[in-house]
């Protein structure tokens, strides 16, 4: 298909222009210091206790969201696997529908929610209970985690289940392998490509946001991605923004090289996901 | 074959959607029976199948295993084994894991384990293939793997789904050959799904024809070739003459307007009835030798024998012969009597199932 071969020029300008380009210029920046000369210095501020706080605890968050998406996300797909039934997808519709919405209106909802006057809060004191403090806290930001990223777990997992035909699983009954055990065995082996493009889509989104722990956190809580944002915008030096983005990005790759490793444990025939 | 029931199936009904799949079907699998259920698609075979795997519960009646109810039994728990359509391997692990599967869930030792995967390939003819990726093998190889699969675990009886329907013809003949072998050499039960007759009647010790959840006729691929009890099994099984007719008296049957001696007994007088008469059972002779002539008007070389149509009396005639005649010959047609089949027509509700492919 040689002489098709013009169809891909757009899309080489785009990798260019909006992938490359940005990156040399995040490394070039990262890497040099105001006066131009080459230091590690950027890099080297990610010890800072204030930084390496942040860091630590938008790991900590995007770990604890991404196990809670995982826990919520696999029996409901599994569920749904099972329905048999054809407004399934409609089911699975539904679970997607909040991505339709724009997700800081969706953020600034959870805002409300859990205000100190929120509406859970007035929920709770109607019915004379004790009232929560939960927004400003780890523990809303990570409620915002959970409720923006959910979808990009069910869907890659439930994709990777109804993938798996019932002739397999029927065949795993058939040796011997009560219900647990076909889980075990075959169920899950085979759908942890799904698993893995959904810790990657949860995981990674959760570990770089701002916008959630902006609304969420007030400036009470600081992730990483609220620092390298602050550095850009406000204190306006791209040197050290740009040092810490590149050891955030140093910590997705190990992440993501950890999962590629299981994968390809867990599973020999499935789908490379990076 | 023993004349022990092994499997016994009382009453069995099943529907989907108010579709009715089974009706109050019956039947019994005698201990080293190589059973076939033959029939078109939606005629409840698979169903029966998959009754007796477990993978369906009936909706009324019982599945007895000997002699134990097993009705209730999820699939884990009962001992029989089967072999799917699709193969229905497990992508994610080698041949050789693939055929430990059943015997690693019963804890059975590694050497155990790794010498009856052996005697299993062997048994397959896939010495060697232990560290192979299903995904790599081809249909029939596939097709063994699953097999041997399912042997290991040594059950009763082996549920076999259509397996063969994937493969082209060459590899499926040789497979028919070897799943014989197989059965022989294992001395277990086989219980065998399918659509293709030839299939049916090479391999089977008992044919099973079924037809829109009834079943039509039980017997060997003898009986059912030779003497089958309506038209459906008539039709259904290799290609057949299936003629409206009336039963004049004892051993005499008019058809084609032409009172054609049979050897049949006991249809009363005057009845009417269908008339079976096989392609390669038809004479032709000179007109002046025929019961009844026509003339001919196709002709189709099949290699083994001539395919020809002869128009007798407004009935268009299949006529297997190795003898050649013209197309436009005017010919004389013979039927020796042993070779007219009578049957009864359609009354009850069972036969009423039956439809005929009327070209």
């Amino acid at each position: 298909m040689k002489t098709r071969k013009w169809l891909a020029y757009p899309y080489l300008v785009w990798m260019v222009g909006f992938i490359v380009v940005p990156l040399i210029l995040i490394v070039y920046y990262g890497l040099t210091s105001a006066g131009g000369g080459i230091t590690l210095d950027n890099i080297a501020l990610i010890s800072k206790p204030i930084n390496r706080g942040a860091l630590w605890l938008s790991l900590e968050l995007s770990f604890i969201s991404t196990i809670v998406c995982l826990v919520l996300a696999y029996p409901l797909a599994l569920i749904l696997r099972n329905l048999k039934i054809k407004s399934s997808s409609f089911v699975v519709l539904v679970f997607i529908l909040p991505m339709w919405m724009n997700s800081l209106l969706r953020t600034l909802a959870w805002q409300n929610i859990l205000e100190n006057t929120g509406i859970l809060n007035q929920i709770l004191s109607f019915f004379n209970l004790p009232t929560l403090s939960i927004i400003n806290t780890p523990s809303a930001i990570m409620i915002g985690m959970v409720y923006n990223f959910l979808p990009f777990m069910i869907l890659p997992i439930y994709n990777s289940l109804v993938k798996i035909s019932d002739d397999i699983v029927n065949a795993a009954k058939d040796l011997g392998a009560n219900n647990f055990q076909t889980f075990i065995r075959v169920i899950w082996p085979l759908s942890f490509p799904g698993v893995v493009s959904g810790v990657i889509m949860v995981f990674v989104p959760s570990l770089t946001t701002f916008a959630i722990s902006d609304i969420l956190g007030g400036s009470k809580v600081l992730l990483i991605g609220n620092v390298i944002e602050q550095q850009f915008k406000i204190v306006n030096n791209w040197h050290t923004g740009s040092g810490l983005s590149l050891v955030l990005m140093v910590f997705i790759l190990i992440s993501m090289a950890i999962l590629a490793k299981y994968d390809k444990n867990e599973n020999k025939a499935g789908g490379q996901i990076i | 074959m023993t004349d022990k029931k092994l499997i016994d199936l009382v009453n069995i009904t099943k529907s989907y959607d108010g579709d009715v799949i089974l009706d109050d079907l019956n039947l019994y699998v005698k201990e080293n029976e190589f059973l076939t259920l033959l029939g078109p698609s939606g005629c409840g075979k698979t169903t029966t199948l998959r009754i007796i795997g477990g993978f369906e519960t009936p909706d009324t009646g019982k599945v007895i295993f000997e002699g134990k109810d097993i009705t209730d039994l999820e699939p884990y728990e009962r001992q029989v084994n089967t072999v799917f359509q699709k193969y229905a391997l497990f992508p994610h692990m080698t041949v050789a894991e693939n055929i430990a599967f059943g015997l690693k869930i019963k804890k059975k030792s590694k050497a155990y384990i790794d010498d009856k995967i052996a005697h299993a390939l062997k048994l397959v003819n896939l010495d060697g293939y232990e560290n192979r990726s299903p995904e790599n093998l081809s249909g029939g190889q596939q097709q063994r793997v699953a097999i041997a699969r399912a042997i290991v675990n040594e059950p009763k009886v082996l549920l076999l789904d259509e397996p063969l329907g994937a493969l082209d013809l060459k590899l499926r003949q040789d497979m028919q050959y070897e799943l014989i072998r197989l059965k022989n050499e294992l001395g277990i039960t086989f219980v065998y799904v399918t659509h293709d007759q030839e299939e049916a009647l090479t391999m089977s010790d008992t044919i099973v024809v079924m037809n829109q959840g009834y079943i039509q006729q039980i017997g060997s691929p003898v009986d059912i070739y030779n003497e089958p009890e309506n038209a459906f099994v008539a039709d259904f099984i290799g290609e057949s003459n299936i003629i409206g007719g009336t039963f004049v008296e004892d051993k005499l049957v008019k058809i084609l307007g032409i009172n054609f001696p049979c050897v049949d007994v006991g249809f009363g007088r005057n009845k009417p009835v269908d008339v079976v008469i096989r392609p390669e059972d038809v004479d032709l002779v000179k007109p002046s030798e025929g019961i009844i002539t026509g003339t001919v008007t196709s002709l189709i070389f099949k290699g083994v024998h001539y395919e020809m149509e002869v128009m007798t009396n407004g009935y268009e005639l299949l006529v297997h012969s190795t003898d050649f005649f013209p197309v436009g010959k005017e010919v004389g047609i013979r039927v020796h009597p042993f070779n007219v089949h009578i049957m009864n027509k359609p009354e009850s509700e069972d036969e009423e199932a039956v439809v005929i492919d009327e070209d």
